[in-house]
């Protein structure tokens, strides 16, 4: 993985967070406390102040200082999840996006302790992995993203805020999955 | 020394609030309680950092007790245990207590000098006087 690339993934997740950070409050608004848009905006845009100010060394240390800030400013649970992915990818940096990648979706099933199916994040996350350990492109793996996203509108929820809401939370789309499509969406502008 | 507590809430003004009540068990004795709870810019959240610190802060090396309210309260704690050196990790429990009866049941306990288990103990048991009065 090049230090480069990966900056430019970081700052374009960051730019499609703040584009699209309305629409991920609605969703949440929907079945979870409304903050996952200005959360997660809040905690990308410290991120990119974080590089801006101490540019990293290495692919190591960007994904690391990229998670470390994330726990910390996000807020919600998405700061201990997205930031867990970033910290386990920094453990893996040296073999390359997949395997750094399934390493962070590892992090995030053991921090989070959910399943595909529950209606979240792992939802759009899993598919993601599962095309590129399967040798398929980034771009792949972004519309595995998506489409799992897409998936997650019928799913009673079982973690997180939306589960209080249990039956009713069929019928909407997942915030985090929807975030975390965002992410591949934007690893497949700037790593392919 | 006593086992220290921190409390983790996505609420500065909750987590104040259930520490005050709880002090009110400890009429002139001290206790280390510390407080991570929102965000730097007065919103509702939580900060694995921020928990991470006030553990350390709270650890005079007889261990921390931790009490949560919910959701990436949990999260954020379990976070904080990553960047704590290896020593103090080993000395902190995460309480799945109740909150508010959790904390005024540690907190007794700890300032009466338990061990670590045993104030994570009565935490644990802190809805026990609730659920007797209401059966």
């Amino acid at each position: 993985m090049d230090l480069a690339d990966l900056t430019a993934w970081v700052q374009r997740f960051a730019e499609l967070v703040h584009e699209q950070k309305d629409e991920l409050t609605a969703l949440d608004s929907a079945i979870g406390d409304a903050d996952h848009g200005s959360n997660m905006d809040r905690g990308m845009a410290a991120v990119v102040a974080a590089l801006a100010d101490a540019p990293p060394a290495d692919p190591a240390a960007l994904l690391k200082k990229t998670g470390a800030t994330l726990v910390s400013k996000v807020g919600g649970a998405s700061g201990p999840l997205y930031g867990t992915l970033f910290l386990r990818m920094a453990g893996a940096a040296d073999g390359g996006f997949a395997p750094a990648l399934r390493a962070g979706y590892e992090g995030v099933l053991a921090r989070g302790k959910a399943e595909p199916g529950d209606k979240t994040m792992v939802d759009a996350l899993g598919p993601a992995c599962d095309v590129l350990d399967a040798g398929g492109s980034i771009a792949e793996a972004a519309q595995a993203a998506a489409d799992g996203r897409d998936a997650t509108v019928p799913l009673v929820a079982r973690k997180g805020r939306a589960s209080y809401l249990g039956e009713r939370s069929a019928g909407h789309q997942d915030p985090g999955a929807t975030s975390t499509a965002l992410l591949l969406r934007a690893a497949a502008e700037t790593l392919a | 020394m006593s086992v220290g507590i921190v409390v983790v809430s996505h609420s500065r003004a909750l987590a104040d609030a259930a520490v005050e009540l709880a002090r009110q068990m400890l009429p002139g004795r001290e206790l280390a309680i510390e407080v991570a709870a929102g965000m730097d810019d007065g919103s509702l959240g939580t900060d694995a950092m921020a928990v991470a610190t006030a553990i350390t802060a709270a650890d005079t090396g007889d261990g921390v007790v931790v009490l949560m309210d919910l959701g990436s309260a949990v999260l954020s704690a379990e976070t904080a245990l990553e960047f704590l050196d290896e020593d103090v990790r080993e000395r902190v429990t995460l309480s799945a207590a109740p909150l508010v009866e959790g904390l005024v049941g540690a907190v007794v306990v700890a300032a009466g000098g338990a061990g670590r288990d045993q104030v994570a103990a009565e935490a644990a048991r802190g809805l026990a006087p609730k659920e007797a009065q209401l059966r």
